[in-house]
């Protein structure tokens, strides 16, 4: 087995395929995609709902469907992928440490890496929810597994916590399969789901959706009887008084995403404690040269698009890495700063002598603001201020920077984007 | 004169949309704040449609299931009708991408496609 490649990508999902293609189409022929489940495509395998691919392929799409466009243009590459491959280790100079049932453990000393091991589901642990543990609660994720790949239905009475999109998606799914989802409680005065789903996953089957409600018990010892749930105050913590006792067999908990950093933070790679992705440069590349991020491991995206678009990058910016064409990043450096409203963004830093023409800036803002302004300021200069009639925490918003005008403020410290009433 | 309330679904605005009508007639839509909004409810209270996405049983396969999809939307008051179908079904492995998998669901002249491949068992 072949032990050094120009680019590994460490994941199969959306990501890791638009990567390996970018990658291969920017020159970089040696190139090894790395994959842990027995297929490639990632999450958007069980995401059988459409919607997928409007902005990449200006048509609606199945998730499965999605990614076989990609996993195609993977294979007419001629890219080569292990599939059943577990990534144990990267080390700091870029040594992949993997193994799989044929080939047992193995090193691969890449140029370049690419993070692209997506995200996964807050788990209950992680919610501290009272009661008792018994079976019957799921992430939304793992009951769509079951459903959609298994062709297992977790159960028939279902109560939903949280109104993240997967949680919206399968309100629907398991009542379309016969089971009766009483409602769906949201912690928050808002639903962090995109509106497409609250009307086309709940509204079209009369299920309620609870803001301001969380789940306060859990019954059952051996699996689930029942769940209280409760209004919450501004403060987040329940009224007394409130308290509604629902009957189901089924509690799913669709409760936010995390991206999947282990491998990243034992290579060393510094990261955010707002997004906990990496901390990234223009070039999507980490603290260590050489390794670069993108999609879901790097922050939660709303759409697949966006992540292939940012993979493209990544994929693009690997392959002049490996060929040595990238300047070292030893030039000016303008720090880039998320304000009033906005949490955080990505990129973090810009090397204005390393950007592209123009390069795109993703962030998410922490409330749902009306007729508000984005604001760029170059320290103390605005420079781009763009009304939008609405901004919500669910969706991911971009502003674009264009090397022409970092080069013409050529004492530019720091860029600062916010959110403004007017 | 009987009114709806609707949720626009074309932007995060969500703008809540009533409309009036006299038997089939929209004689008002109001609430909207773009043309989009208006021509949404327009087809939300006259046609309303979806598109369906299931599994189907494989028989013969690596895997249990195939993901599938109606080709097209078909209107919103069949979908039930549309799943029963889904789930009676069978299909033997191997399923290509957009094979026909049922044709005509429940009369709706859509057919049903399979949205991914499944290969048949070693």
């Amino acid at each position: 087995m072949k032990n050094q490649y120009d680019i590994v990508i460490i994941g199969g999902g959306p990501a890791g395929l638009a990567a390996a293609v970018s990658a291969y189409d920017s020159g970089v022929r040696d190139v090894l995609i790395l994959e842990r489940d027995e297929q490639l495509g990632g999450i958007l395998n069980q995401c059988i709902h459409n919607g997928f691919g409007l902005h990449t392929f200006k048509e609606e799409l199945t998730g499965p469907e999605y990614a076989d466009r990609f996993i195609q243009q993977v294979r007419e590459r001629d890219i080569p992928c292990l599939l059943n491959t577990m990534v144990m280790d990267i080390s700091p100079d870029r040594v992949v440490t993997a193994m799989n049932r044929c080939d047992g453990m193995f090193q691969i000393q890449a140029k370049a890496v690419i993070l692209a091991m997506g995200c996964r589901e807050r788990p209950r642990g992680a919610l501290n929810i009272p009661g008792y543990r018994p079976a019957g609660i799921f992430s939304a994720g793992t009951a769509q597994r079951l459903v959609n790949i298994e062709g297992y239905m977790p159960g028939k009475e279902v109560v939903i916590l949280g109104s993240g999109d997967i949680g919206l998606i399968m309100a629907r799914r398991m009542t379309l399969e016969g089971a009766k989802v009483k409602l769906v409680a949201e912690l928050m005065p808002y639903s962090g789901g995109l509106k497409r789903n609250i009307v086309q996953c709940l509204d079209d089957y009369g299920i309620p959706l609870r803001l301001s409600h969380t789940v306060v018990d859990i019954e059952g010892k051996e699996h689930i009887t029942a769940v209280t749930i409760a209004q919450v105050g501004a403060d987040r913590k329940p009224i007394k008084g409130t308290e509604e006792r629902y009957t189901c067999d089924t509690l799913l908990l669709s409760c936010g995403l995390i991206p999947e950093n282990e491998l990243s933070t034992a290579a060393g790679v510094q990261l955010s404690p707002v997004t906990n992705g990496p901390v990234v440069n223009e070039s999507l590349e980490t603290n260590i040269p050489g390794v670069f991020a993108c999609g879901n491991v790097l922050h939660v995206h709303d759409l697949v698009d966006y992540v292939s678009e940012e993979a493209a990058k990544a994929g693009a910016v690997a392959a002049k890495y490996a060929k040595g064409e990238i300047a070292q990043a030893d030039g000016k450096e303008i720090a880039l700063h998320a304000e009033s409203g906005v949490r955080y963004t990505v990129p973090v830093t810009i090397h204005p002598d390393r950007m592209d023409d123009k390069t795109v800036v993703r962030f998410r803002v922490g409330d749902v603001y009306k007729d508000s302004f984005v604001s760029v300021y170059f320290d103390g200069e605005r420079v781009q201020h763009k009304k939008k009639r609405i901004i919500a925490p669910g969706e991911m918003e971009q502003i674009i920077l264009t090397k022409q005008s970092l080069d013409d403020h050529p004492d530019l410290q720091t860029i600062t984007i916010k959110i403004e009433a007017e | 004169m009987e009114t709806r309330e609707l949720t626009c679904i074309n932007c995060p605005m969500g703008c809540l949309l009533t409309v009036e009508m006299d038997g089939d007639t929209i004689t008002d839509i109001s609430g909207y704040t773009c043309p989009r909004g208006k021509t949404y409810a327009e087809k939300e209270v006259k046609n309303p449609t979806r598109i369906v996405t299931s599994t189907v049983k494989v028989t013969e396969g690596e895997k249990e299931r195939v993901s599938c999809k109606t080709e097209h939307d078909i209107p919103k008051d069949r979908i039930f009708d549309v799943m029963e179908a889904i789930n009676a079904a069978c299909v033997e492995a191997p399923v290509v991408i957009g094979e026909v998998l049922i044709r005509d669901v429940a009369g709706t002249g859509v057919d049903v496609v399979a949205t991914a491949h499944v290969g048949r068992k070693h």
